[in-house]
């Protein structure tokens, strides 16, 4: 996949001025926030729940190696195996070796992000072998050659006239005269051409919400029921999935899914709750013939035991996306690769580096929304800072703007210095604003009076007008 | 009687340059709360632009001037619950690493408040007795809301003001996309955000919006007045205190 993370200013320019893209984020805004906050309200145990989901983590990733051992132990009793890879180059390497073991022509998925996140789809097209996308949303974007723009609807960012269109263009063999005017319609053609589609692969990839270290099982949480068929079907089921998505035990992981479904749709539960323990058994009467799972690093582990932490506790719900003023805006594809909105403004520069995603934390507005709704209480906003913090430290911010902050923290440093300039500031501006009461533009802030007027200041700063009254009044306060 | 709890005001940057009118309605609504307000001369900012720039250093250096401006009082008053969040929330964080300068940076953050929320929860204010005629939306600004809890004190005290109506927008818990200086470094997804607001606003059918935040009350009024919407864009304190010349960003006597 195509990393545009640096050019993020640019994607978000495009993506403000893309009508299509604006209807579909205007959908988005009233649905899953709404949902969300209704399901809250009617779990009282709700902050409990996030608390003991919180100490899980916690505690999971001060004993991950262990877990991480015990989990391998378990698949590996089961019949399973484990395959540690550091790096999507190992992991995409680790999937193609089995898809070849099988003579594998095509590959069924259910929605992966580690699978975006590895680019498994195009390593697999480039070796000949063919990735299906079997979720909707992810079936979506695959027709039409684009990257996701949400971690839980990867086609959010379309309006459905797009989507028949690009159904039509790509299912040519069908009646061009049907109807596709609805989403039922479209779910309808989507069924009707998956499901040879998965009596065909040889091989089903599905992403895993939970891995269980007790018992060596995957857990996937859908409400299409495509990741079933794909991992039931085939000769081999791959579970790809990042260290981090271990927890200890079944009641762990049911702890966590209490939160998850709530916070991702606003749902209770979700429709399809899978568990995966190993291959088919003797005795079982379908199921897959062999059982891996793909468990990849890629640089999480390097952010254990610092201060980016706490977002191995994500456990990829898009609540922070959802309800994110500059996600909302711009939408997903605008952060230039596989996660966006505030998870992604911290985890992208984790990931790829803060020279390629140095926008990604910057673009935020501090408004703590993501924080509040972050079933984990994932410090996002301070990790956001955290990575300003870095990239200053590196002078990566532009000349001109390091050299105006310091100009003002020196001022700012000289409370009797700082009097003087406000003092002179709110006079000048205010003389020349205060017929209109504000200003059409201003050289020095023009990113704000392209498209805002600036208000102009009243004309006498408060501390010169205080200091005046108290001469005034002899009092030395 | 006993002695009136001595409040120092920090006036807030914004507020020093754009507004004095707000600074003099917080110290009459203080006072009117039975207390003496002073404004030490040291102060200039709390240090957010460089906070959240990630110049940890300027910030550590500015927040050590206030922490010794504003240390014997019994109260840090702030028209503003971005800056009162700063001084309450992230100054004590900012010297985890000096046990010294964080423990008076708790004491300062224990006894600092954002303006509204100190009359209500701290003094116990009721009612003020200011008139204002009109229709007002609320915009609960993020820092006020999500770091100090203020959402109820201000419909609170607005609800007391005669002929006043406070009527809700749609998701006043929105942030309007001022947040410092992303307003000018993202000014199209800024002014994205707060188009979003404005439309909200207006929808509310109020004649004024309302915020505790100089930083987002610019923001809304130089989006209202873009649009050329007639909408008075005013700070909480003004309408409590019954201070009410022009409103924010309208023409008026600057002598």
């Amino acid at each position: 996949m195509k990393v545009t993370s640096h050019a993020f200013k640019t994607n978000a320019r495009h993506a403000l001025g893309d009508a299509q893209l604006q209807q579909a984020m205007l959908n988005l805004r009233s649905g899953f926030a709404e949902r969300r906050a209704h399901v809250v309200s009617q779990l009282p145990e709700w902050e409990e729940l996030r608390d003991e989901a919180v100490a899980i983590k916690k505690h999971t990733l001060a004993n991950l190696d262990f877990y991480l051992e015990e989990f391998e132990k378990r698949v590996i009793a089961n019949g399973g195996q484990v395959h540690w890879c550091r790096d999507a180059a190992e992991a995409n390497a680790t999937v193609l070796a089995i898809c070849r073991k099988l003579g594998a022509r095509t590959v069924t998925k259910g929605k992966s992000m580690i699978g975006e996140e590895m680019g498994v789809n195009d390593h697999l097209e480039a070796n000949g072998i063919t990735p299906v996308e079997t979720d909707l949303g992810e079936y979506i974007i695959q027709i039409r050659h684009e990257p996701p723009s949400h971690i839980i609807a990867p086609a959010v960012h379309l309006v459905k006239e797009q989507i028949a269109q690009s159904f039509r263009d790509t299912h040519r063999d069908l009646d061009p005269a049907r109807q596709l005017a609805d989403s039922r319609q479209m779910c309808d053609e989507a069924r009707a051409v998956l499901r040879p589609r998965f009596l065909a692969a040889d091989v089903g990839i599905t992403g895993a919400n939970f891995l269980i270290a007790e018992t060596g099982s995957s857990i996937i949480v859908t409400n299409e029921g495509n990741g079933d068929l794909t991992q039931t079907l085939p000769k081999a089921h791959i579970v790809l999935a990042s260290l981090e998505k271990v927890v200890p035990t079944f009641e762990d992981a049911a702890t966590i899914l209490r939160l998850l479904a709530r916070s991702a749709t606003g749902q209770e539960f979700s429709a399809y709750t899978t568990v995966s323990t190993g291959p088919r058994r003797p005795d079982d009467l379908d199921g897959p013939g062999e059982y891996h799972v793909v468990l990849l690093d890629n640089g999480r582990s390097a952010l254990l035991g610092g201060e980016f932490e706490d977002m191995l506790r994500c456990i990829r719900c898009a609540a922070c996306l959802n309800h994110c003023p500059v996600y909302q805006a711009i939408g997903g594809q605008s952060y230039g690769w596989v996660y966006p909105g505030p998870m992604g403004a911290v985890l992208t520069p984790s990931l790829l580096g803060v020279e390629e995603a140095g926008n990604l934390p910057n673009a935020s507005t501090f408004c703590g929304r993501c924080e509040d709704v972050c079933p984990m209480k994932i410090p996002l906003p301070k990790m956001m800072r955290h990575w300003r913090e870095r990239e200053f430290q590196r002078h990566l911010p532009p000349r001109a703007y390091r050299l105006g902050l310091a100009a003002w923290a020196f001022l700012a440093r000289r409370p009797a210095l700082y009097r003087l300039a406000s003092a002179w500031g709110a006079r000048m501006l205010g003389y020349v604003g205060r017929a209109r009461g504000r200003f059409r533009a201003l050289p020095f802030a023009a990113g704000w009076t392209r498209t805002r007027d600036l208000p102009a200041p009243e004309g006498r700063s408060f501390m010169s007008l205080w200091a005046e009254r108290n001469a005034a009044s002899g009092s030395s306060k | 009687m006993t002695e009136k709890p001595r409040v120092a005001l920090f006036v807030t940057c914004l507020v020093d340059l754009f507004r004095s009118s707000v600074g003099f309605a917080a110290v009459k609504l203080i006072e009117d709360a039975g207390c003496t307000v002073e404004v030490p001369q040291a102060q200039s900012c709390c240090g957010q632009p460089a906070y959240n720039s990630g110049d940890r250093k300027s910030t550590q250096a500015i927040a050590r001037t206030v922490i010794a401006a504003f240390a014997g009082f019994d109260y840090v008053v702030a028209p503003s619950g971005s800056c009162a969040g700063m001084i309450k929330v992230h100054y004590p964080a900012l010297f985890a690493d000096d046990p010294a300068m964080a423990e008076k940076a708790r004491a300062l953050a224990d006894r600092t408040y954002e303006l509204v929320s100190f009359l209500v929860d701290v003094m116990k204010v009721e009612r003020v007795t200011a008139r204002y005629d009109g229709v007002a939306t609320y915009h609960d600004a993020c820092s006020g809301l999500r770091e100090l809890g203020v959402k109820a004190q201000p419909r609170q005290l607005l609800a007391s003001v005669a002929g006043l109506t406070v009527t809700e927008m749609r998701d006043p818990e929105v942030c309007c996309g001022f947040g410092g200086t992303f307003a000018i470094k993202y000014g199209d997804i800024s002014d994205k955000i707060v188009g979003e607001k404005a439309d909200n606003i207006r929808a509310a059918g109020a004649d004024t919006v309302i915020a505790g935040d100089m930083g987002c009350l610019l923001n809304m009024a130089g989006k209202l007045e873009r649009e050329g919407d007639k909408t008075k864009v005013r700070h909480v304190a003004e309408v409590l205190a019954g201070v009410t010349g022009p409103a924010i960003g309208e023409p008026g006597d600057a002598s």
